[in-house]
């Protein structure tokens, strides 16, 4: 089975779950008052349920044939292992790390760290350029957001 | 209408707004040149700057500077890189970047600043005939023709997204309003589908959104595949003058272009992407025999077509917005975003109550668009500088910049792994082949059409309000239309193909 034809499976399950939620579950907290009313919160979660239930079995069933072209795909997903993953699973799981560092240990410093590892994960090994460029590009973007737009970011780690 | 020029130029002349606009054009075409980074991500980065401004007309000028400027970066990077920074300007690299092979770099670039100032002029002058009226229109329409109106905006988007690829759109764009539906909607005062989480309760972050869904699976293409980026950085840009002989050749098509792509725009859900698409299309289809042979090969026609149609769709996709308060795209759709955060309701009455935010605007796209020629087509040499830097240094800073985007607008860092999940399942859909533009603009669209319907369900008492007003039902039809039509004759063109003998 192609992937997509898989997505379209994968959205079917979610769709389904979803429609369940919306049938069965949503109305029962639902207050007296409203359930007088014509439209429920679940009225339109009830209709969006069905619509893409049919819509991703039309894709399951493999009812639309894609037209077949001859220009080769920017990637090639079946042939995933020759193009850089590892460099490309390396970045998200660097924006992940940083997700989790940004409170703790402060936005220069986090930033400071993604840019750099993220830069030596692609291969650079300049360090005298590539820390002075991280460190300025931190400060600038900490600068701009923070005493520029006003908007609140810690600066240094939480013991400091 | 004088009478609204006159306001407009005294509120577009002062000097802050002027200087709005200038900053808001560089802006734009410096980011706008970066892959990955659309003029979506950018005026979500810019939103917060303007609203400090505090000042609603500068604000929507340095924003919709920022609008163009992007636009015309984005052209910039296609023609020179084949790496397109912005959707709307994917066309142009069709025949841009041959050009830009063939060593013809700066005559490319010049064609691209003329065809984009030529569309984005012309645009702005039917803007200026066309917005009044339709906010006329407008203030007859109901909430039940909001709701239909909404409903045509998504289908023309599901089904201009591609034969072949209709179901998928459709699919995406259900998707996207499914999301849509998650966290706490104005009308029911209820969290729903939040599975009890409370970074639910307030729904998903359209910014974050944005950025997952485009910048993201972009930097990581750009990532697994290296030689997206690398190509043609280095050449030199000379010879930037295009003979009379090639403007003749292209006017007309400009000309052309300019008023189709701002018809395209102004439709909801349309938009420059598919203006720049069609746009080239029809001019290959008109074009005579040998033309179209050239056509992906360099053709000056094929790169003047897009150019055009996207920028005179741009303006062309100001029309919903000023008049109906709907976004047509994306872009607009964070324009009245930012709109609403300063306290100003796009609409109807827009025009009536505060005219001089809405020619200020109208002003101010024809100073953005003179300002672009003067100023980008001698500083063209440099501004491709931009595109020499490294990519090991590009990649970082524009996941950076995404992270920042989504953090920024709500200071909460379980966004950032949202971010990163919802980035990794859109580039799993790109892999399949999902358009991805239908689930944003399902998703942007999702909340208003959900409360047009409810609106209209409440006046009526039910589903009755389909039947009763004859312009919902009518607009109803063309939804359905729009989503039939191109399948089934995709259909039977295939059957054609394949021999299959036509029912008569």
């Amino acid at each position: 089975m192609a992937l997509d034809r898989w997505v379209s499976f994968i959205i079917l399950c979610a769709a389904l779950a979803y429609g369940y939620a919306a049938f069965f579950t949503m109305d029962a907290s639902l207050p007296p008052f409203m359930q007088r009313n014509p439209i429920w919160p679940s009225t339109f979660p009830k209709v969006l349920a069905v619509l893409t239930i049919a819509t991703s079995l039309f894709i399951l069933l493999g009812f639309e044939k894609a037209p077949e072209s001859d220009q080769e795909p920017d990637i090639d997903y079946r042939r995933l292992g020759d193009y850089h993953l590892g460099q490309a699973l390396t970045l998200l799981g660097l924006m992940v790390a940083y997700a989790l560092l940004l409170r703790p240990a402060g936005f220069l410093f986090a930033t400071f760290a993604f840019l750099c590892c993220g830069s030596f994960a692609l291969g650079e090994r300049k360090f005298h350029i590539l820390l002075p460029v991280a460190g300025l590009a931190s400060f600038v973007v900490w600068y701009l957001v923070d005493e520029v737009l006003g908007i609140f970011l810690r600066p240094w780690p939480f013991f400091i | 209408m004088i009478e609204g020029l006159l306001i407009g130029l005294s509120a577009a002349f002062s000097i802050q707004n002027l200087l709005m606009v200038i900053a808001g054009c560089l802006i734009g075409t410096f980011i706008g040149m970066l892959p990955g980074l659309g003029p979506m991500s950018i005026i979500a980065i810019m939103i917060p700057v303007a609203i400090t401004i505090g000042d609603p007309s500068a604000a929507i000028i340095l924003l919709a500077g920022v609008y163009y400027g992007a636009i015309f970066g984005g052209s910039t990077s296609s023609i020179l890189l084949n790496a397109p920074g912005v959707a709307g300007t994917v066309a142009s690299s069709f025949d841009g970047y041959p050009m830009a092979r063939k060593g013809q770099a700066g005559k490319a670039l010049t064609i691209a600043a003329i065809a984009s100032f030529a569309g984005g002029s012309i645009g702005a002058l039917l803007l200026m005939i066309f917005a009044p009226m339709l906010s006329t229109v407008a203030l007859l329409f109901h909430s039940a023709e909001y709701f239909a109106l909404m409903v045509v905006g998504l289908s023309a988007i599901a089904a201009f997204a591609g034969t072949g690829n209709v179901g998928k759109a459709i699919l995406m764009t259900l998707l996207g309003l499914v999301m849509a539906t998650v966290g706490e909607g104005a009308l029911f005062n209820m969290p729903r589908f939040t599975m009890g989480l409370m970074d639910l309760q307030s729904g998903f972050s359209f910014i974050t959104l944005a950025m997952a869904m485009f910048a993201l699976p972009e930097a990581l293409f750009l990532v697994l595949n290296p030689k997206r980026s690398a190509q043609g950085a280095s050449g030199k840009i000379e010879n930037l003058r295009i003979t009379k002989e090639e403007g003749r050749k292209i006017a007309p098509v400009i000309g052309r272009q300019s008023i189709q792509g701002f018809f395209i725009g102004v439709l909801p859900g349309a938009g420059a992407t598919i203006a720049s698409f069609l746009g080239y299309a029809v001019e290959r289809n008109i074009a005579t025999k040998e033309e179209q042979e050239e056509f992906g090969k360099g053709a000056i026609k094929g790169l003047a077509a897009p150019e055009t149609a996207n920028n005179a769709a741009c303006t062309g996709s100001f029309v919903p917005l000023l008049t109906l308060g709907i976004p047509g795209s994306g872009t607009t759709a964070i324009l009245l975003g930012a709109l609403i955060a300063l306290n100003v309701t796009p609409g109807p009455r827009l025009m009536i109550d505060e005219p001089q935010i809405f020619w200020a605007v109208i002003i101010s796209m024809y100073i953005g668009n003179l300002v672009l020629l003067i100023l980008n087509l001698p500083l063209i040499p440099y501004i491709a500088k931009v595109l020499a830097i490294p990519r090991n240094y590009l990649i970082p800073f524009i996941l950076f910049f995404t992270l920042m985007g989504s953090y920024i607008g709500q200071n909460n860092a379980t966004e950032l792994l949202i971010l990163v999940g919802m980035g990794i399942c859109a580039t799993v859909l790109k892999f399949a082949d999902y358009p991805l533009a239908p689930l944003l603009i399902g998703f942007i669209l999702g909340g208003m059409l959900e409360d047009n319907f409810s609106r209209s369900m409440q006046l009526y008492d039910g589903i009755g309000f389909i039947f009763d007003r004859p312009m919902t039902l009518g607009l109803l039809v063309i939804a359905v239309l729009l989503v039939v039509i191109p399948s089934y004759r995709a259909r039977r063109a295939k059957a054609r193909q394949e021999g299959v003998a036509e029912g008569d």
